[in-house]
C-alpha cells in the first residue's frame, strides 16, 4: 500500500517537473520578457540591468530550478498585460472557477453515472433509447452553442435569469462566494448547466458501455445462473465492475471540466481563471499563461492521485500481489 | 462435422455485389440513421467543395459587397437595395448563406487535416508501442497518459497560444489556419495511439505475426502488412468520433478567437460574429451557422455512433 | 419418473440469412445421481441444450417446440420470474472456464453467501456455516481463509472447485457442466470429474456432462448421448455406446480418438456426413528434394537451454523478478524422426519450441542445427538459410492465418521472401500446394474465414511447406480442432515425416496423441525435462514418479470399441 501510494506520488512529482519545464519554456523562449516589459525607449545599460535582475544571464538550468522556486511559493512573476503579480490576480479569480466546476463537476457525475447506469440496464426500453439519442445530441452541441441557447431562452426571451457575470458576492476571507446571494446563485444557473451538460451526456455514455461490456463478462452470466435476483446483479456483480474504469473517466472529466470552464466563462463573462488564460492567450500575456498552467497541473494530478488511490480500494487484484494457489 | 470443400455453387461474385451482401453493407442498409446521417455529411461536405460555385456571392471580395445590405433579414428585400438574400445578411452586408459555405470549408479542412494527421501519428506510435514494447512503449504511453490528463482542447489552446508567441505578427494571420490543425492534431493523437496499441497487443500475440516472423520478416512489413490491416476497424470509428470533435474543437477556439482568423472566418468565427447580433434582434447571423455546425457534428456523431455498432457486431 | 426429461426440443436461432436450427428434435432424460454425457463436435449444438434448460439462450435463439419438464413439472417457457426461482435452487451450472465466470471484486465468501441467502434465506451466520462446509467439502484446504479471499488468489483446479461450490450451495437436483475441464490441465481435470462424480453419488443430484472430449465420458459418464448438427444420433449407457457403437457417425468419432495403449499405422478414415478430402502426398514427394536421413546424427543438438522471462518489471535490476520458464534443458533431435514433449500448462514445452524457431531469443546454453550454432548466426543471409529449412505449425488454426490476406498471398508469403522464385512459377507453385493440400487452388482467392479449422491447418500446412523444409515444428497441432480433424491432421503430419523425410518436433500435452505419433519422447516438468525415452518405453514402464503420474491420470479408454484401428507393426 504504502509502496503504491509513494509510487504514484513519485509518478505525479515528474509530471509536475516537465509540465514546469514546458511552462518555464514558454517564458524563455516564447517572445522575450525584456522585449515585454521594457518600453521603446531603452537603453542598453537597462536591458543590461533587468537582465542582471531577472536572472536571464544564468545558466538555463540555474534559472529553471529558480522558477520552480519562485513557483512553489506561488511566486510566477509580473502579469505583462495588467502589471500586477500573477499570483495576485489568480487569487482573486480562483473562487469563481472553483465554484462553478464544483457545482457543475457535481451534476455531471451524478446525472452521467445514474443516467448511464439506467440506460444500460434498460437497454431495449424506450426511454433509454430516447435518452441515447438525445445524449448524442448532447456531444455534438459545442458547449458554446448550449451557453448561447441558455442565454437566448432564459435571458433575452423569459427574462429570467442573467446572462453574465456572478451576481453579488460575499467575502469570507479572502475567497468571494457566490453561494451565499439570491443573484449569485441565480447568475451560477445557466454558467453550471452549460459546462456540466456536455461533460454529462459524456460519462452517461461511457458508464453505458462499459457496463454493457461488462454484463457480457462470463460471472454475470454465472450469476444469472445461479438464479441472483436482476437487482444484485445490476447493481452489485455489473455496477462495481464498472466502476473501475468509470472512475478513471470521470478523473478525466473532472479534468476537462476545469477547462471547458474557460469556454462557459467567456460565454457568460464569468470573471474566473479561464477568462484570465483566454485574455492572456489573445495578449500573449505569458506569466499568466505560465501560472495557469501550473496551477490547472496541480489540479489534474492530484485528481488523477486521488483516482489511483479509489482504484485501490476497489480492486483487490491491485491490493494483493502475492498470488497463492 | 467432416472436413470437406464446398463446391462453388454460385458462379464468382463480383466484389461489389460481396460487400453489397455482406453483414456491413447489410447493416447499413437497415439502419435509416446511418443512410439519413451519410447523406447530410456527403451533402454538406459537397456544398463546402463546391462553395465557389454554389455561393450566390463571394463573400471575401469586398468589391461584390454593398454596405446597404447589412442586417437584411432572411427572406425578405433590403429595405434599400430590394435585393434578397435566402439566409439574409450580416453587418457588413455579406450573404450569411455564401459565409456558411465558405465557413464550412474551413472547419471541414481543418477538421479533417487535423484527424489525418492525427491518425497518421497515432496510428505509427500506437504501432511502435505494442510492436517493440520495453522502454519505447513505456516513454511513448506515459507521455499519452500525461497528456491525456490535460483536456484535448487546452492542449490545443496551449499549442496556439505557443504558436501564437513564437510567429512574426506579420504572419501570424496566415499561420493560424496552419497552427491550428497541428494544434488540434497534437491535442488528438493520443486517442489513436491508445486504440492501436491496445489492438495491436492483442494481434501482436496471434499466432500469424509469429508464422510471419518465423519466415523472416522485418518488424516494418509485419507492423503495417500484417497488423495494420487488422487494426483498422477501431481506428475508423475513432477518425469518424475524431472528426466531430475536431470540428468542434476547431469551432471551440475560433468562437474563443484562438482560431481561424477574421479574413478567413470558419463556422466558430461567425458563431463569435453573431453572438454579438444576439441581444439586437439579428438572430439569423448566429442561428444558421450555428445550425449547419449541428447538422455536421450530429450527423458525423450518428455516423460514428452506427459505425462502432456495425464493426463491433457483438455489442449489439 | 425421471428427474429431468427434455422431449422432442427444437433451438433456432433466425439470422438474417437463413434460419439455423442448433438443435433439432432432441429427446434426453436425467435420473437421479445420474452422469449424462452429453457429445458431439463444435456445432453439434450441445451447449444449446444446456442453454436452453437454464432458460438462458442467447439472443435471437429461442425454443421452437417441445417441453423441458424438472420432476414432473414443464420449465420451458415460464417467465422470468419463475425462471430465476429455479436457476441456482433447482438446477445450477458449472461453466467452462473458471479464471472468468468468478466475479473480481468480491471473497469467495460473499459470493456464497449471496447466492445461500438469495435462495434458502435464514441468518448470515447460517449461510457463512454453509459455505464454509461447502469449501471445505469441494476439497479446498483450510477454508477459514480461503472463504476470505478473492478469485485472484486461486489458482485453476481451485477456482473451479469453487464455482462447483457455488453451483451446489442451494441444494440443486440438476448441474449442468458444460464443459467442465477444458481449460484445466490433465492431473487437475481427473482430480475434478472425481470430485463431480462423488458429489452427484453423495447428494443425488442428475448431471449433464457436456463435452467434446470421449476420454471424459468414458472415464466419468454413466449415460451418453451422442450428438451431431442439432441430431441425436445415439444415445444409450456409456459402456455400451462406446465399446458397441450401433450409428455410423458414433464409430467414426470413437475410430478417431488417440489410443494411450494401441499405436496406430494410420487413423481410419471413416468419414461421415462429408466428402473425404484428399492429401495428395505422393504429388508432393514427387517434387520433393531427396533427403538423406543419417539417423545416427542429431539434426539439433540442445545443450543447457534456458529461458527467464521477466515477471515483476522495476526501474532497478535488483527490483526485478524472473520466472524461469525453460531451466538448463539438453537433449539431441536425429534426422527423420518424431520428437515429443509433452508436459502440462506452464511446463516450458512451448517456451522450446519458439526457441527453436528463434521466435525468442535464448537466454542461456546452445542451440545446433547440424553442427551450426544458431545463436551465432547474426547475418541476415545465414539467419534466413536456417529459417528456410524450419518451419511451423501453430496451434490455433483462427489465429493463425492472418485475416485480412487473401490465402495465396499466406502462402506466397515465405517464398517472396526467400525470393525462391519470381512473378508466375510463384502462382504455379502456390496452386500446386494448394492443390496437394487438399484444398483446390481456387481456395487461394479467398479469405481464412471462408474456411472450417480443419481446412485453415491444412493452409497452414502449406505455407509451412512452401519453402521445402526440413525440419517441422508442430506446437500443438491439433489441440484446437474436433477429434475427426485432428485424425486426418495428424494423418497428414505422419505422411509428411514418411514420404518427405522431415523431421517433426511435435509439442503436445495430450499423451494418447503423443503415443500416436512420436518415436521418442521428452517429459517437461516446470522448465525440467525429467524424462526422455522411446515412446513405447516410456508408455509401457515410465522411470519417474512424475511420469508415471501423468500415465496414471490419463483417460484409459480401454471400453472403447476398436472396430476399423489397425495397429501399427
Amino acid at each position: 500500500m504504502f509502496a503504491y501510494i509513494v509510487r504514484r506520488m513519485f509518478q505525479s512529482v515528474i509530471v509536475l517537473l516537465v509540465v514546469g519545464l514546458v511552462a518555464f519554456s514558454m517564458f524563455r523562449f516564447v517572445g522575450d520578457p525584456i522585449d515585454n516589459m521594457l518600453g521603446q525607449e531603452r537603453t542598453q545599460a537597462d536591458i543590461d540591468r533587468l537582465r542582471t535582475e531577472l536572472g536571464l544571464d544564468q545558466p538555463f538550468p540555474v534559472q529553471y530550478f529558480k522558477f520552480l522556486k519562485g513557483a512553489v511559493q506561488g511566486d510566477f512573476g509580473v502579469s505583462y498585460r495588467q502589471g500586477r503579480p500573477v499570483s495576485t490576480i489568480l487569487i482573486e479569480r480562483a473562487p469563481a472557477t472553483l465554484e462553478l466546476a464544483f457545482v457543475s463537476g457535481f451534476l455531471a457525475i451524478t446525472m452521467g453515472i445514474a443516467l448511464g447506469v439506467f440506460t444500460a440496464i434498460r437497454r431495449q426500453g424506450v426511454a433509454a433509447n430516447v435518452i441515447m439519442t438525445v445524449s448524442l445530441l448532447g456531444v455534438s452541441l459545442p458547449t458554446f452553442l448550449i451557453g448561447i441557447l441558455l442565454i437566448y431562452v432564459f435571458s433575452i426571451e423569459l427574462g429570467v435569469l442573467p446572462s453574465f457575470g456572478r451576481g453579488e458576492t460575499v467575502m469570507i476571507g479572502s475567497w468571494s462566494t457566490g453561494f451565499l446571494t439570491t443573484s449569485g446563485l441565480k447568475a451560477l444557473i445557466l454558467p453550471a448547466i452549460t459546462l456540466g451538460l456536455y461533460q454529462m451526456t459524456l460519462i452517461m455514455r461511457l458508464v453505458r458501455s462499459e457496463m454493457l461490456e461488462v454484463m457480457r463478462a462470463d460471472y454475470v452470466r454465472f450469476a444469472r445462473a445461479r438464479g441472483l435476483s436482476d437487482r444484485v446483479i445490476n447493481f452489485r456483480h455489473a455496477l462495481k465492475n464498472t466502476l473501475v474504469p468509470v472512475i478513471t473517466i470521470t478523473g478525466l472529466q473532472l479534468g476537462s471540466i476545469i477547462a471547458f470552464a474557460i469556454i462557459t466563462e467567456t460565454v457568460f463573462q464569468w470573471p474566473g481563471v479561464g477568462l484570465l488564460f483566454i485574455n492572456a492567450i489573445q495578449f500573449v500575456d505569458i506569466p499568466v499563461m505560465a501560472a495557469y498552467l501550473m496551477l490547472i497541473s496541480v489540479m489534474f494530478v492530484s485528481i488523477n492521485l486521488i483516482v489511483d488511490l479509489l482504484y485501490y480500494a476497489i480492486d483487490p487484484r491491485l491490493r494483493v500481489d502475492a498470488r497463492a494457489t | 462435422m467432416t472436413d470437406t470443400i464446398e463446391s462453388p455453387k454460385t458462379p464468382e461474385q463480383s466484389r461489389f455485389a460481396k460487400f453489397w451482401d455482406s453483414d456491413f453493407a447489410w447493416s447499413f442498409r437497415h439502419s435509416p440513421v446511418a443512410i439519413v446521417a451519410s447523406a447530410v455529411v456527403v451533402l454538406l461536405v459537397l456544398a463546402a467543395i463546391f462553395a465557389p460555385l454554389i455561393a450566390p456571392h463571394n463573400p471575401f471580395d469586398p468589391a461584390t459587397l454593398n454596405l446597404m445590405n447589412g442586417f437584411t433579414p432572411p427572406g425578405t428585400p433590403n429595405a434599400f437595395t430590394q435585393e434578397s438574400f435566402l439566409l439574409g445578411t450580416d453587418d457588413q452586408g455579406r450573404d450569411v448563406f455564401s459565409t456558411i459555405l465558405y465557413g464550412m470549408r474551413i472547419s471541414l479542412f481543418v477538421g479533417a487535416s487535423a484527424v489525418l494527421l492525427a491518425m497518421i501519428i497515432g496510428v505509427i506510435l500506437g504501432l511502435v508501442a505494442a510492436y517493440f514494447g520495453g522502454w519505447v512503449e513505456t516513454l511513448i504511453m506515459r507521455i499519452a497518459d500525461v497528456q491525456l490528463t490535460f483536456p484535448a482542447i487546452l492542449v490545443a489552446m496551449l499549442i496556439f497560444g505557443i504558436a501564437k508567441g513564437v510567429t512574426p505578427p506579420e504572419y501570424r494571420n496566415e499561420m493560424a489556419i496552419y497552427v491550428l490543425i497541428i494544434a488540434i492534431a497534437l491535442s488528438d493523437w493520443v486517442q489513436f495511439a491508445r486504440v492501436v496499441r491496445g489492438a495491436a497487443l492483442v494481434e501482436k500475440n496471434k499466432e500469424y505475426v509469429q508464422a510471419a516472423r518465423l519466415i523472416g520478416r522485418g518488424s516494418i512489413p509485419i507492423m503495417f502488412r500484417h497488423i495494420l490491416p487488422n487494426v483498422l476497424s477501431p481506428v475508423l470509428v475513432i477518425a469518424t468520433i475524431s472528426l466531430a470533435l475536431a470540428i468542434i474543437a476547431e469551432a471551440t477556439l475560433s468562437f474563443l478567437g484562438v482560431g481561424a482568423p477574421p479574413t478567413q472566418p470558419s463556422l466558430g468565427t461567425l458563431i463569435r460574429i453573431g453572438q454579438g447580433f444576439l441581444f439586437s434582434g439579428e438572430w439569423w447571423i448566429l442561428f444558421f451557422p450555428s445550425c449547419t455546425l449541428l447538422a455536421l457534428a450530429l450527423s458525423v456523431n450518428l455516423l460514428g455512433d452506427w459505425l462502432r455498432d456495425a464493426l463491433n457486431p457483438k455489442l449489439r | 419418473m425421471s428427474l429431468l426429461t427434455i422431449n422432442d426440443l427444437t433451438v433456432e436461432f433466425p439470422t438474417r440469412r437463413q434460419l439455423f436450427t442448433a438443435v433439432d428434435h432432441v429427446d434426453l432424460s436425467v435420473e437421479p445421481g445420474e452422469i449424462h454425457g452429453l457429445v458431439g463436435e463444435s456445432g453439434a449444438g450441445k451447449s444449446t441444450i444446456g442453454a436452453a434448460i437454464m432458460g438462458l439462450l442467447d439472443r435471437p435463439g429461442r425454443i421452437a417446440s417441445g417441453m423441458i419438464r424438472l420432476s414432473g413439472d414443464q420449465i420451458s417457457g415460464l417467465d422470468a420470474e419463475a425462471m430465476r426461482g429455479l436457476r441456482g435452487k433447482k438446477i445450477s451450472m458449472i461453466f467452462q472456464d473458471p479464471l472468468t465466470s468468478l466475479n473480481p471484486l468480491f471473497t469467495v465468501r460473499e459470493q456464497l453467501t449471496e447466492t445461500i441467502q438469495a435462495h434458502l434465506g435464514g441468518s448470515e451466520a447460517e449461510a457463512n456455516q454453509r459455505a464454509r462446509d461447502l469449501i471445505d467439502r469441494v476439497g479446498i484446504p483450510d477454508p477459514d481463509t480461503r472463504l476470505d479471499q478473492y478469485p485472484h488468489q486461486f489458482s485453476g483446479g481451485m477456482r473451479q472447485r469453487v464455482v462447483i461450490a457455488l453451483a451446489l450451495c442451494t441444494e440443486p437436483d440438476v448441474i449442468i457442466a458444460d464443459e467442465p475441464t477444458t481449460a484445466l490441465d490433465v492431473s487437475v481435470q481427473a482430480q475434478i470429474l472425481d470430485l463431480i462424480k462423488e458429489l452427484a453419488q453423495e447428494r443425488q443430484v442428475g448431471v449433464i456432462l457436456i463435452t467434446h472430449d470421449m476420454g471424459v465420458i468414458a472415464d466419468t459418464t454413466d449415460k451418453v448421448t451422442v450428438m451431431y448438427a442439432g441430431k441425436v444420433v445415439e444415445t444409450g449407457p456409456t459402456a455400451q455406446v462406446m465399446g458397441q457403437p450401433s450409428h455410423e457417425y458414433t464409430k467414426s468419432l470413437i475410430a478417431a480418438v488417440p489410443r494411450p495403449t494401441l499405436k496406430l499405422h494410420r487413423f481410419p478414415q471413416i468419414s461421415y456426413g462429408g466428402r473425404e478430402t484428399r492429401f495428395a502426398i505422393e504429388d508432393m514427394a514427387r517434387h520433393w528434394p531427396k533427403v538423406d536421413n543419417d539417423t545416427s546424427k542429431p539434426v539439433f543438438e540442445i545443450r543447457n537451454l534456458t529461458k527467464k522471462f521477466l515477471q515483476r518489471r522495476g526501474l532497478l535490476p535488483w527490483d526485478r523478478t524472473y520466472f524461469t520458464a525453460v531451466d538448463e534443458v539438453s537433449f539431441d533431435i536425429r534426422a527423420g524422426e518424431v520428437f515429443g514433449v509433452v508436459g502440462e500448462s506452464g511446463s516450458g514445452k512451448s517456451t522450446i519450441a519458439r526457441m527453436i524457431a528463434g521466435l525468442y531469443p535464448v537466454d542461456g546454453g546452445t542451440i545446433t542445427f547440424e553442427g551450426q550454432v544458431v545463436s551465432d548466426l547474426t547475418n541476415r543471409a545465414a539467419l534466413d538459410a536456417y529459417r528456410k529449412n524450419i518451419q511451423m505449425i501453430f496451434q490455433d488454426p483462427f489465429s493463425s492465418l492472418n485475416p485480412r490476406m487473401r490465402v495465396d498471398d499466406i502462402v506466397a508469403e515465405p517464398i517472396r521472401h526467400h525470393r525462391l522464385m519470381d512473378g508466375a512459377d510463384i502462382k504455379r507453385r502456390v496452386d500446386e500446394l494448394l492443390d496437394q493440400v487438399g484444398l483446390g487452388h481456387v481456395a487461394g482467392t479467398k479469405y481464412p474465414h471462408e474456411f472450417s479449422g480443419g481446412q485453415r491447418q491444412r493452409i497452414s500446412i502449406a505455407r509451412a511447406l512452401a519453402t521445402q523444409p526440413r525440419f517441422l515444428i508442430c506446437d500443438e497441432p491439433t489441440s484446437a480442432l474436433d477429434v475427426s480433424i485432428q485424425a486426418q491432421i495428424l494423418n497428414i503430419l505422419k505422411d509428411l515425416q514418411e514420404h518427405l523425410g522431415l523431421t517433426l518436433l511435435f509439442i503436445s500435452h495430450d499423451l494418447p496423441v503423443v503415443r500416436q505419433m512420436c518415436d521418442r519422447v521428452a517429459v517437461m516438468k516446470q522448465g525440467k525435462v525429467v524424462e526422455l525415452q522411446a515412446t513405447n518405453d516410456l508408455f509401457a514402464n515410465p522411470q519417474t514418479d512424475y511420469a508415471s503420474e501423468l500415465l496414471r491420470l490419463m483417460p484409459k479408454l480401454d471400453d472403447l470399441s476398436t472396430e476399423g484401428l489397425t495397429a501399427e507393426t
